[in-house]
Parts: C-alpha cells; sequence; structure tokens
C-alpha cells in the first residue's frame, strides 16, 4: 500500500483538493473524484487523445500524467471553455461545421484545438491536420474538423489583433 | 491500464535525485516526460517501487548558447525545441527530429533526456546526436562526468548512464557554415516508431563532401554510426553512385528486429532509402 | 394569394426534410455534457474487472481466487462454476449459438474471459484480476480456416461436438458451422463450361475491427425490493439486449430496462451481447448493488466483435467484349470460437448474395462455408451492412480482373454491365430486386469531375517514366434497410422497427422509435422527417431511442437501417396524424375532407384559401371538446413499420493514387465520392457520413489487420499498431451526388452512412493495383501497407532505385 498524497491545482478556474495513491492518473482523479467527465477514455497506451486537458498550458494526455505531478497546476478541461454562458468560438465551429458525430472525441478534440490557435493563431488545412494528429475521430474523417477549427481560427482573430 | 503500486518523489534539485538513486537502487527510475515508462506502467510490463519525478528541477530546463555550443536542459520538452528560435537557428536537424516524433501531446511531455537516455532503439535522438556529435553531462554521487555520444550507446536499453546517473545537459557543438541537415524518417503514421530513420549532416566544398555525418535509428540494439557510409563520402563529389554506395554501407551495418512493421530485408532497405533521401535533402539545404 | 416568400418562410421554418440544418445532439457535446457508459455512477457501486486466457485453446485445470479474494475491496470472483447453478455460463448468441459466458472447463480463444473480479473500485480489481490464479494444459489451436475442417483438427467446440445442426442448417464436421449457398448452381457452372473468357482470383477480406474510440461496456442494476433490473449499457440493439435478457434471466421484460444513451461510435461492434454484460447482470443480481463493466482498448480489439476474415474466390465468366454472362463466388468465413454475429436464420451470411453488384449478370451462384478457429467470435460489423462489404469487394474487385484480362478500359466495362435505368425495379439471378439505380449517370459524372481523360494520359505519361499511378473506380450496389421480416429477423423477431409520436397541445411533439444513434444524428434526422409531415418545426420535435421502458420495439440501429426503416416508420407514424388532423380541420372548417389540400404546415380549403387551419391549432383542439362525433382526444400515432423491401443506395468513386516504389507507400492524391441514397434528409450530415465511412475504408484498405501467430496470439492488439489514421494520413475528401428515390420507402430515402465504407474498400483497392496493373498484376490483398506494396514492388524487380 503506498502513501497517500494531497494534491492541489486549479481545475477550470476552481481550487481543488484531492488526496491520491501516487500510481492514479490525473483522467481518473478528474473522472471520478472531481466529476468532470468532459474528458474520456479510449485506450490505455497513450494514443487516441480522448482524455487530452490543457494542463499549465500545454496539451497534455490525461492518461499519461499522475495527479501527484499536478500539485499547484492549472488544469484547463472542455467544461472550463464556455464562460459566462457564452460558448468558445471552437464550441461554436465545432456545431456550425459539423465537426461531431459521436461527440466522444470532441471534448479532448476541442481542448487541443484550444491549445493549438494560441500557438498558430491562423493554421492552414495541412497545419491543423499535422497539429492535431494527436487525438483520433472514427465518426468525422476529421475533414469537418479543419473547418470547425478554421472558423474558430477566424472568430477569434480580431480579438487576437487587438491584444 | 492501471499501473502497479509505487512510491512517487518530486526531488526539487540533482543532489537530492541522485540520492534517491542511490537509496532505492534498482528498485528506482527516473520519471522525465512520462511518455515511455507511463505506458509501459500501465499495461504492467514496467513496475518500479519508486519513481524519481525530475519535473520540479528547474536546473534541468533551458537552452542557451555557451561559446560556440548550443547547451541543453535534458528535461526540454520536444515542443521547447521546436519553438525554440535558437535551436531552429543553431541546430535545425533537432527541430526536424523533434517534430518527426510522437504527436502534439506527447511532444509537450516527452524530453530530449529521456528519449536519449531511455536506450529504446526506437528513439529518434540518439541517432541526431551520434549524427551531431553531441556529448552528455550526467550527473551522480561521484559528481559530473561528460561523455561523447559515440560512447553512450551500448546496445538494447544499455546505455552508459549508471543506476546512480542523471543525464542533465545536452551539449551540441556548433555547425559548421554551409552545412545541410537531414531527418529521413519512413513510419506507418504519425506517432508510430521509424520502420527506418537517416540522420544527416553534410558540409560541402563546392561539389565534393568535405564531411558526412550519417546515423540510423531503429536498424539495430541501438542507434548506428554508419562510419563505412560516411567515409566513402568524404572527398567524393555527391552524384548518385556515391549517395548508392553509401546507402549501401549503411544498409550493411544494419540489423533491425522483425515485426509488423516489415522484414529484416525491408527495414535494411529501406534504412538505405531514408540515407538516400536524407543525402539527397541536405545536399540542398548545403547552400 | 400567398406570395412565394411567405411560402418558403413557412417552410424554412421548419427546418425539415432536406436541410442541412445543424444538430440538435450538439449542445450537451461540445460542452462534454454527454452520458456515456462510463459517466455513470451510481451508489454503491462496484467495479468489474475481467480475468482471461493467455492462451487460444487450452483446458483450465483450476481457478484459486484465494489471493484475489484476500485483497481489502474485494467483493467476489465469479467463475464458470458461480453461474452454472443459475444456468447462466453459457448463453444464446444473437447468430443462433451459444457463446461461454466465462469459460467452461476450457478456453477457444486468446483472451476468452476465464473469471470476473468485482471490487470496490477500478483500481483494487485491476490488482485482484492479477492476483487469480489459473492453470492452463495448452491445447494445439487452429488459427488457419483452411485447416479448420481437416481430418486431424483439433475440436473447438466440444459442447456442441455432437450437433448436426446448430441453427443453420447441416454440419459436416465438428468444427464447421455452416453452409450457406444462393444461386442456379448447374446453370451457373454450365456458363462457365462454355464461355469465352473467365477469370479467376483468391481475395481475401482480411479480419479487421470497427475500433470505436469509446469501448464497450455496461452498469447492471439489481433492485432487490422491487425485482427490477436496470442495465444502462453501449448497445446498439436495446430492445434485443431487453429480450435476450429475459430469456436468459428468468426475469420478465417488464421488469428489466435496458437504457443506451449517449454511445462513442458503435460501427457494428456494440450489436453482440458480450460475456462482460451478463456476468455484470449476474453479479447485480446476487449482490444488489449497480455493477460497473467497462473494457479496455486491448480488449476490444482482441475480444469483442470484429469484422472479415473471408477468404474469398471470385470468378466471372464473359464474351470477348466483357459482357458478363455469369458469377461465381466462394468464400471461406472464419468466425472465430463461437458464431456471436447478428444474422437472420435463414441468412446466416447476410446479404453476401447482393455480389452481383450494380451488374446484369444472368447466372449466378454463391457459397459461404462458415467454419470455427480459436480465435475471438464475430465477423459481421464495422459499417459491413451484412457482410456486403465483403460482396461488394469481390465484384468490384473481379470486374476489373476481367478488363484487364479483356484489355477493355475499367469505366467502360462497368457501362457495358450495368443494370441500366430502364430495367428498374430489377431482380437479380440471386433474388434480390434492386429498388432503383442510375448508374450510368453516376459514373459519367464523376468521371467528368475528374477528368478520366486526363488522368488516363497523365498515367500513360508517369508509366513510360517508371512511375507507378493508379486510377481506381468503384461503382457499387449496396443493400441496406433490414429487413422484411419474413426473411430477417434475429432469434426469430422480425426486423421491423417502429415509431411513436405523441403531438402537444401547444404545437410541439415528441418521437421515439426502435433504433438506436450512436453518433448518426437521429435526434435531427427524424425530426426533420416528421417536421415535414407534420408541418411542425424541428427545432420543437424531440427524439428519443434506447430507454426500452419508453421506446417503441425496435431492432436497433446497424446495417444502415435507421432511415430505411426507422425513418419509414416516423414518416408512415406522421402521416397517420395527419390525416387525423385533416378529419380535425375538416370538422373545423365545416368542409369535406376532399376540399382540403395540404400546404407545407396547414390545410387550406381548396379554391378557398383564406380558409385555413394550422397543424399548430389543430394540436390545441385536439386536445379540446370540439371534435367530430366519436373522435377520441389526442393527436398521436404509432407505426410498426415492416419493410416491403430492402434499399439499394449506389455510388460512384474514383481514386487516383500515387505509389513510391522504392518504399512502397502510396499517396491518396484524390477521392471523388458521388452517392446515390435517394431523398436526402440532412445534406450536412450525409457528407459527414461520407467523411467518417471513406476514411474508416481508407484505414482497412491501407493497413487495418488483426495478425495471429501460429499459436493464436495477438501479435498487434493495441493502438499501437492497429491502424487508425491520424487527421494527417487521411486523405482530403471530395464528395457529391445524384438522387434516385426508393419507389417503395414512404419518402423515397435509402440511408447512407454505410455506403462510403463498402464503395471506399474496393476503389482504394482498384486504385492500387491499377497501378501495377501494366506491369501484370491483377490482384493485390489489403492491407496495402507500404511493407506489402514494397513486397509487390520487390516482386516486379522495381524496388531499387539502379532499376527505373
Amino acid at each position: 500500500m503506498a502513501n497517500k498524497h494531497t494534491v492541489s491545482f486549479k481545475l477550470n478556474g476552481n481550487d481543488v483538493d484531492v488526496v491520491v495513491e501516487p500510481r492514479e492518473l490525473l483522467i481518473h482523479t478528474l473522472r471520478e473524484r472531481l466529476a468532470t467527465t468532459g474528458p474520456h477514455i479510449g485506450c490505455e497506451t497513450s494514443h487516441c487523445g480522448a482524455c487530452t486537458v490543457d494542463l499549465d498550458g500545454m496539451s497534455v494526455k490525461s492518461c499519461t500524467v499522475l495527479t501527484v505531478q499536478c500539485q499547484d497546476a492549472d488544469v484547463l478541461t472542455i467544461e472550463g471553455l464556455e464562460q459566462n454562458g457564452e460558448l468558445h468560438a471552437l464550441q461554436e465551429g465545432f456545431m456550425q461545421e459539423h465537426g461531431l458525430q459521436c461527440g466522444y472525441c470532441t471534448p479532448g478534440m476541442i481542448t487541443r484545438a484550444y491549445r493549438l490557435l494560441q500557438e498558430i493563431p491562423n493554421p492552414s488545412e495541412e497545419d491543423i491536420r499535422y497539429w492535431m494528429a494527436g487525438n483520433l475521430c472514427r465518426c468525422t474523417g476529421y475533414q469537418n474538423i479543419v473547418k470547425a477549427v478554421q472558423y474558430a481560427a477566424e472568430k477569434l482573430s480580431p480579438a487576437q489583433e487587438v491584444s | 491500464m492501471i499501473p502497479r503500486h509505487f512510491e512517487y518523489h518530486a526531488p526539487q534539485t540533482v543532489p537530492e535525485a541522485i540520492a534517491l538513486l542511490q537509496k532505492y537502487g534498482d528498485t528506482a527510475k527516473l520519471l522525465a516526460g512520462g511518455h515511455s515508462l507511463l505506458p509501459m506502467m500501465k499495461i504492467r510490463f514496467a513496475e518500479p517501487g519508486h519513481l524519481v519525478d525530475l519535473g520540479k528541477i528547474a536546473d534541468l530546463r533551458g537552452i542557451r548558447e555557451k561559446g560556440k555550443e548550443l547547451r541543453i536542459g535534458a528535461m526540454t520538452t520536444e515542443n521547447d525545441l521546436i519553438w525554440s528560435t535558437l535551436v531552429q537557428e543553431k541546430c535545425p536537424l533537432l527541430v526536424e527530429a523533434a517534430r518527426l516524433i510522437g504527436d502534439p501531446q506527447v511532444r509537450y511531455k516527452g524530453t530530449l533526456g529521456g528519449d536519449i537516455s531511455h536506450g529504446d532503439p526506437g528513439n529518434d535522438h540518439p541517432a541526431i546526436m551520434l549524427a551531431i556529435g553531441a556529448s552528455f553531462v550526467l550527473a551522480g554521487s561521484d559528481g559530473e562526468r561528460v561523455v561523447a555520444a559515440d560512447d553512450f550507446f551500448l546496445g538494447l536499453y544499455d546505455t552508459a548512464l549508471a543506476a546512480d546517473e542523471v543525464l542533465t545537459e545536452i551539449r551540441i557543438p556548433a555547425m559548421a557554415k554551409g552545412t545541410g541537415w537531414c531527418y529521413a524518417k519512413l513510419k506507418r503514421k504519425i506517432g508510430d516508431f521509424a520502420t527506418a530513420a537517416a540522420a544527416v549532416l553534410l558540409t560541402m566544398k563546392g561539389d565534393t563532401v568535405k564531411e558526412a555525418s550519417i546515423a540510423l535509428t531503429n536498424a539495430g540494439a541501438m542507434a548506428l554510426k554508419a562510419r563505412a557510409a560516411e567515409d566513402s563520402l568524404r572527398g567524393k563529389k555527391l552524384d548518385d553512385a556515391a549517395i548508392a554506395e553509401a546507402a549501401r554501407l549503411a544498409m550493411s551495418i544494419c540489423d533491425p528486429a522483425e515485426d509488423l512493421r516489415g522484414s529484416v530485408e525491408y527495414k535494411t532497405a529501406m534504412t538505405g532509402e531514408m540515407v538516400h533521401r536524407a543525402l539527397r535533402t541536405a545536399h540542398e539545404r548545403a547552400k | 394569394m400567398a406570395a412565394s416568400p411567405d411560402l418558403s418562410e413557412r417552410e424554412a421554418a421548419l427546418q425539415g426534410l432536406g436541410v442541412s440544418r445543424l444538430r440538435k445532439e450538439d449542445a450537451r457535446f461540445i460542452r462534454g455534457q454527454g452520458t456515456y457508459i462510463d459517466d455513470i455512477k451510481l451508489p454503491g457501486m462496484l467495479f468489474g474487472a475481467m480475468v482471461r486466457s493467455p492462451y487460444a485453446h487450452a483446458r483450465i485445470k483450476s481457478i484459486n481466487k484465494e489471493k484475489a479474494l484476500a485483497m481489502p475491496g474485494v467483493t467476489a470472483v465469479l467463475t464458470a462454476d458461480d453461474l452454472r447453478p443459475l444456468g447462466l455460463h453459457w448463453m444464446p448468441t444473437i447468430g443462433g449459438d451459444t457463446q461461454a459466458v466465462l469459460a467452461d472447463e476450457k478456453v477457444c480463444f486468446q483472451m476468452q474471459e476465464v473469471a470476473m473480479v468485482i471490487a470496490s473500485d477500478r483500481y483494487t480489481a485491476a490488482d485482484a484480476a492479477d492476483a487469480v490464479e489459473v492453470e492452463y494444459e495448452e491445447l494445439q489451436a487452429i488459427v488457419d480456416p483452411h485447416k479448420a475442417m481437416d481430418d486431424d483438427a483439433p475440436i473447438i467446440r466440444e459442447d456442441i461436438a455432437d450437433k448436426d445442426e446448430v441453427s443453420h442448417g447441416p454440419r459436416t464436421h465438428p468444427n464447421h458451422i455452416f453452409t450457406w449457398e444462393a444461386g442456379d448452381k448447374d446453370a451457373t457452372d454450365a456458363v462457365f463450361d462454355n464461355a469465352e473468357v473467365t477469370v479467376k482470383e483468391e481475395i481475401l477480406n482480411p479480419r479487421v475491427h470497427p475500433c470505436p474510440i469509446e469501448t464497450c461496456g455496461c452498469v447492471a442494476s439489481f433492485d432487490k425490493v422491487t425485482g427490477k433490473l436496470t442495465v444502462n449499457v453501449t448497445s446498439q440493439v436495446p430492445h434485443l439486449f431487453r429480450t435476450v435478457l429475459a430469456m436468459l434471466s428468468g426475469i420478465p421484460e417488464s421488469k428489466i430496462r435496458v437504457i443506451s444513451g449517449d454511445i462513442g461510435g458503435g460501427f457494428g461492434n456494440k450489436v453482440p451481447i458480450y460475456p462482460g454484460y451478463v456476468i455484470a447482470v449476474v453479479a447485480s443480481i446476487v449482490t444488489g448493488l449497480p455493477i460497473k463493466w467497462i473494457e479496455s482498448r486491448i480488449e476490444n480489439i482482441s475480444t469483442t466483435g470484429f469484422a472479415r476474415d473471408y477468404h474469398g474466390i471470385g470468378e466471372l465468366a464473359a464474351d470477348k467484349n466483357g459482357r458478363i454472362k455469369a458469377l461465381r463466388f466462394f468464400a471461406l468465413a472464419d468466425h472465430g470460437a463461437f458464431n456471436s454475429h447478428v444474422s437472420a436464420t435463414v441468412l446466416p451470411a447476410g446479404l453476401f448474395s447482393i455480389c452481383t453488384g450494380s451488374y446484369d449478370i444472368p447466372a449466378a451462384y454463391c457459397r459461404v462455408d462458415a467454419v470455427y478457429t480459436n480465435k475471438a467470435p464475430g465477423g459481421v460489423a464495422y459499417r459491413c451492412s451484412l457482410r456486403v462489404t465483403e460482396a461488394v469487394y469481390l465484384i468490384e474487385r473481379m470486374i476489373d480482373v476481367l478488363a484487364q484480362k479483356l484489355g477493355i478500359d475499367k469505366a467502360e466495362i462497368r457501362r457495358r454491365n450495368f443494370i441500366k435505368e430502364d430495367m428498374f425495379p430489377y431482380t437479380t439471378s440471386l433474388g434480390w430486386t434492386v429498388d432503383s439505380g442510375s448508374y450510368h449517370n453516376a459514373l459519367d459524372k464523376v468521371l467528368k469531375a475528374v477528368d478520366y481523360e486526363g488522368l488516363l494520359k497523365e498515367q500513360a505519361e508517369k508509366r513510360a517514366n517508371g512511375e507507378l499511378m493508379g486510377i481506381g473506380i468503384s461503382t457499387f450496389t449496396e443493400i441496406v434497410g433490414a429487413g422484411p421480416t419474413k426473411i430477417c429477423d434475429i432469434l426469430g423477431i422480425g426486423l421491423f422497427d417502429s415509431c411513436e409520436i405523441r403531438v402537444n397541445p401547444t404545437g410541439s411533439a415528441i418521437a421515439r422509435l426502435g433504433t438506436m444513434s450512436q453518433g448518426q444524428g437521429h435526434a435531427t434526422t427524424y425530426a426533420q422527417i416528421i417536421a415535414t409531415e407534420l408541418g411542425l418545426p424541428s427545432e420543437e420535435i424531440q427524439i428519443e431511442e434506447g430507454d426500452t421502458d419508453t421506446a417503441p420495439y425496435g431492432a436497433g440501429t446497424w446495417g444502415s437501417r435507421s432511415t430505411p426503416v426507422g425513418g419509414a416508420a416516423a414518416a408512415l407514424a406522421a402521416r397517420k396524424i395527419r390525416a387525423k388532423a385533416k378529419t380535425i380541420a375538416a370538422h373545423l372548417l365545416e368542409v369535406g375532407e376532399a376540399d382540403l389540400e395540404w400546404e407545407i404546415d396547414r390545410f387550406k380549403v381548396k379554391g378557398n384559401p383564406e380558409q385555413s387551419k394550422t397543424m399548430k391549432e389543430i394540436a390545441m383542439v385536439a386536445h379540446t371538446g370540439n371534435l367530430p362525433d366519436g373522435m377520441q382526444q389526442g393527436l398521436d400515432a404509432s407505426e410498426y413499420y415492416d419493410p416491403p423491401n430492402l434499399t439499394f443506395p449506389f455510388g460512384a468513386y474514383v481514386c487516383v493514387v500515387d505509389i513510391d516504389r522504392f518504399t512502397g507507400e502510396t499517396k491518396v492524391r484524390r477521392f471523388y465520392a458521388l452517392d446515390d441514397c435517394g431523398t436526402r434528409i440532412n445534406p450536412m450530415i450525409i457528407e459527414g457520413q461520407i467523411h467518417g465511412g471513406l476514411t474508416e475504408a481508407f484505414a482497412v484498405a491501407f493497413g487495418q489487420e488483426i495478425p495471429f501467430d501460429e499459436n493464436g496470439n495477438h501479435l498487434g492488439n493495441s493502438l499501437m499498431d492497429y491502424f487508425l489514421p491520424t487527421s494527417f494520413e487521411t486523405p482530403h475528401w471530395e464528395t457529391d451526388e445524384t438522387v434516385t428515390p426508393s419507389p417503395h420507402h414512404p419518402i423515397g430515402a435509402k440511408g447512407v452512412a454505410e455506403s462510403p465504407h463498402v464503395g471506399g474498400i474496393p476503389c482504394f483497392s482498384n486504385a492500387v493495383v491499377d497501378a501495377f496493373s501494366h506491369l501484370g498484376v491483377t490482384h493485390m490483398d489489403m492491407p496495402h501497407s507500404a511493407y506489402r506494396v514494397w513486397q509487390q514492388c520487390k516482386a516486379l524487380g522495381i524496388e531499387k532505385r539502379d532499376n527505373a
């Protein structure tokens, strides 16, 4: 039996504390302890990306992060994108461009796209396909996901220029 | 999906990390980016009793120049390398390799030091390190030592890193002016290990090859320097025949493992093809 | 007089049939608020983890649970011995076979279920599963289906060894499942014997797996007080699941509630009933607590319903102009250790006999021999429309083989053989009546769009230069919408489907159906159908599926059946409502019903258009006392639809590939897909389905396989090796359409979601083979991985740079 650790971090802007074994994966902490079931589990070999969260400004597969590594971290999941009842441009884009079907890969996909648009505010189709290749989808064939991200990039761009 | 129990330690300094390695011996494993180790622990192929997380050690991060050398902290991530203007300028081969590793999320966590020290023949950076003639700073209980890449990769999961040592820094010599570079990697899809890959640095003097450096990924138990291939190019014109001969000599040292990516014959042939592609591209870039 | 703009405004307000309206289900998914099976948490819930066999074929000598049971947090370790007293250690499959729920004295495939640990949480369950000790005596495994019926082949299914028949006709060997045939063998053989030209190829459809991003799982919850069993499950067939559970457990269906909520992709993977579900149910009945079982990805790929594994031989007989006179197709089908895939009683090889394709072939015969092997059970899955992928692959490959033999252009040979437009409805020589089609038109449109002549010219130039460029064509006809109950059933239950609609007094409606979306957008598309029929906005029509307590009985969603069967039920139920509404309108307007005409959202009096009643107004009246004599209140209807026929969507696809002869890598330069699914309910959703189906076809054609060694051990059963293309590898898709409605469907719609998969796979393959056809290659088996294509280059001596 391993020692338990208390881990405090920020989740979608809120302070949270959990007590976990070292082996507990962040995806399980989010889903089982913190009622944050947006990120999903699709594999156990770190390939599918359905568990993607934004951790300290990085797109990360939360199935390959130990919760004990997250002391003082700043974690953003799909649940944190809508602000004051207003959808993020990406959420709007995925809906407008039919970038989802079963919805299972969608939280991880949108969360990754969120960071992508910080890295590259105006990505080409080629950019998007390369920089989103860590998120697998079986339903959409990716084409409308590309359009959804481009929709969001365009919607966000005037704001980017201002800041 | 669920690892076995282990104890977790997050030292704040390198000496603390070394002390933990000494204390726990072979039940301890270093945790860098975690994207090689944790997946193995989740399917219970690896079961260390203690993880020593290097993630909190500030000294292990950072990219800087010292004199003409590029010095990169071992915990620098693939993503850090890709976006670093310093690395783009001083060692673009490293950037090209990083872009061909994993996927965007893996690259946010995967580290240069981890990729080098894991000893997995499928990892890409060892060949890069051989090609650029890098050296590694290893910190242990007896202090620091610097080991050349040529002397670091010993065999399958076997490197010069001792059980109580931590790889802290990678030192990369400056590239000669007019050197072309290329990392050509054949893989089944993004995120896969190389079916075959070749790292090339090429310095030209007019039409003639002044210096050539060729190293191979996943063509044997560890990264291989294709010295005979390099020798065959030095002083020669880089024409079809010379490239074909270099590729052939590179293939002659291959001993890849057969798996679903292909047979020994295929992987060997692909190593030759990657050497060919890398030489051609490096030549174009050697302006 | 109402001007045109007003009409189009009213039409637009409905967002009904034909509109690319945005999806109603997206609101929760884009917020991460879907409710998938692993999101469900119930008080006291325990977690199940499976102990699985490392061997493909072995006797179980002993199972030692002690260590596991001693671990804190472990409630139980269930084995076949625990299920035997309840008669639940074996279960019926939807293929008419029986399957071990937990291995009963022997295991028949690697990773077969041997025990399930029930524990307080998934971490404890994982540790405890590792602590269960099982002793095995290894037996020789059969991995090659060609060896399954050898005289000295080990018997896999000792439980039925003495049975001459399981459920699909006589068996000639203990490892034989069934032999099924269609067509006139003698007449066909006679044509072959006298034909001017014949061609023959061995054609493999490798074993692959649908691999939806969400794996299979359930939460079973038995209430000891009320005696009600509630099962939340990833099931594409909730009602069938409930019926089978009742048959298994003895609990009446009225006390079983199956709920399929949000499902993260199905593609046929979530049709079978898996042992994990049954054991969770048993564990819940025994403990009175909710039990969750969710499989891992490796378990999913290794043990749940795979697809294909058809070892085919294709033969065509033709005249020297390429006019096909007869077809003879044979397939050896590897079903794994149990026949568990969805099978109609008289159609154990599904709809394979559609293999005459889009062509007018006067004589045909096909036969499928199915065998058991020491591999996971399955066969029908993965957007296959019930073996239609296998059938269409055979005919579309073989017509190319014939074209090559005769030196006839691959588009031209198709034109010469197409069923002509004036021949529909056309009954094939294997007995299917194809409802409608327009094949010449579709092919011409596609060839024009890609500048086929230009491509041929370019190909000739590239070939002269030693380069490999391939042009692949696929002109496929699909058969979907199972189906007429006289031939289509599962365990005797007919494959009808149903829709119940209730219109509310204030003009909105709720409709429940027996189908089950796993991402196809039913909440939107069914609402659109009903919106146009009823003249009410689709935005105000709530669609529900998946809860067997409330949804009318249906056979679920697979084989593209939702639009052909569920969509028909929805339209017809709505028309019943409209008929009642018409009677009410006539009553209110004091005219005869014959004096009324329907216009978008209201009934108008002919010749007096100011006199009208909208459906919305009628909805309110239907709940008042102001009704015709003898008419009951309410505005609702239900329809149980038994389709008169299946439907036959079709398409014409072209694929252009460039192959690197030094590495074997294939670049898909262009893919142009024209689909005809009849009436198009939501073009945006259709396009999404095409993209998805083509991407899955791309994966099958270029990399997917489930390889085994000769002892039945898996060689690549995780996402490390199982090829799921990322956005980077996936080509760009161009889509187009024609519209040829189905004459027998209430709204002329045919269904579409599997067409791109069925038609895409042969298109990719044909392109790859075409790239080598000038060098004499007639066929190459999938997957067309770089390695395998390189081997073809090597066989031709063109893989080296000095041999340009």
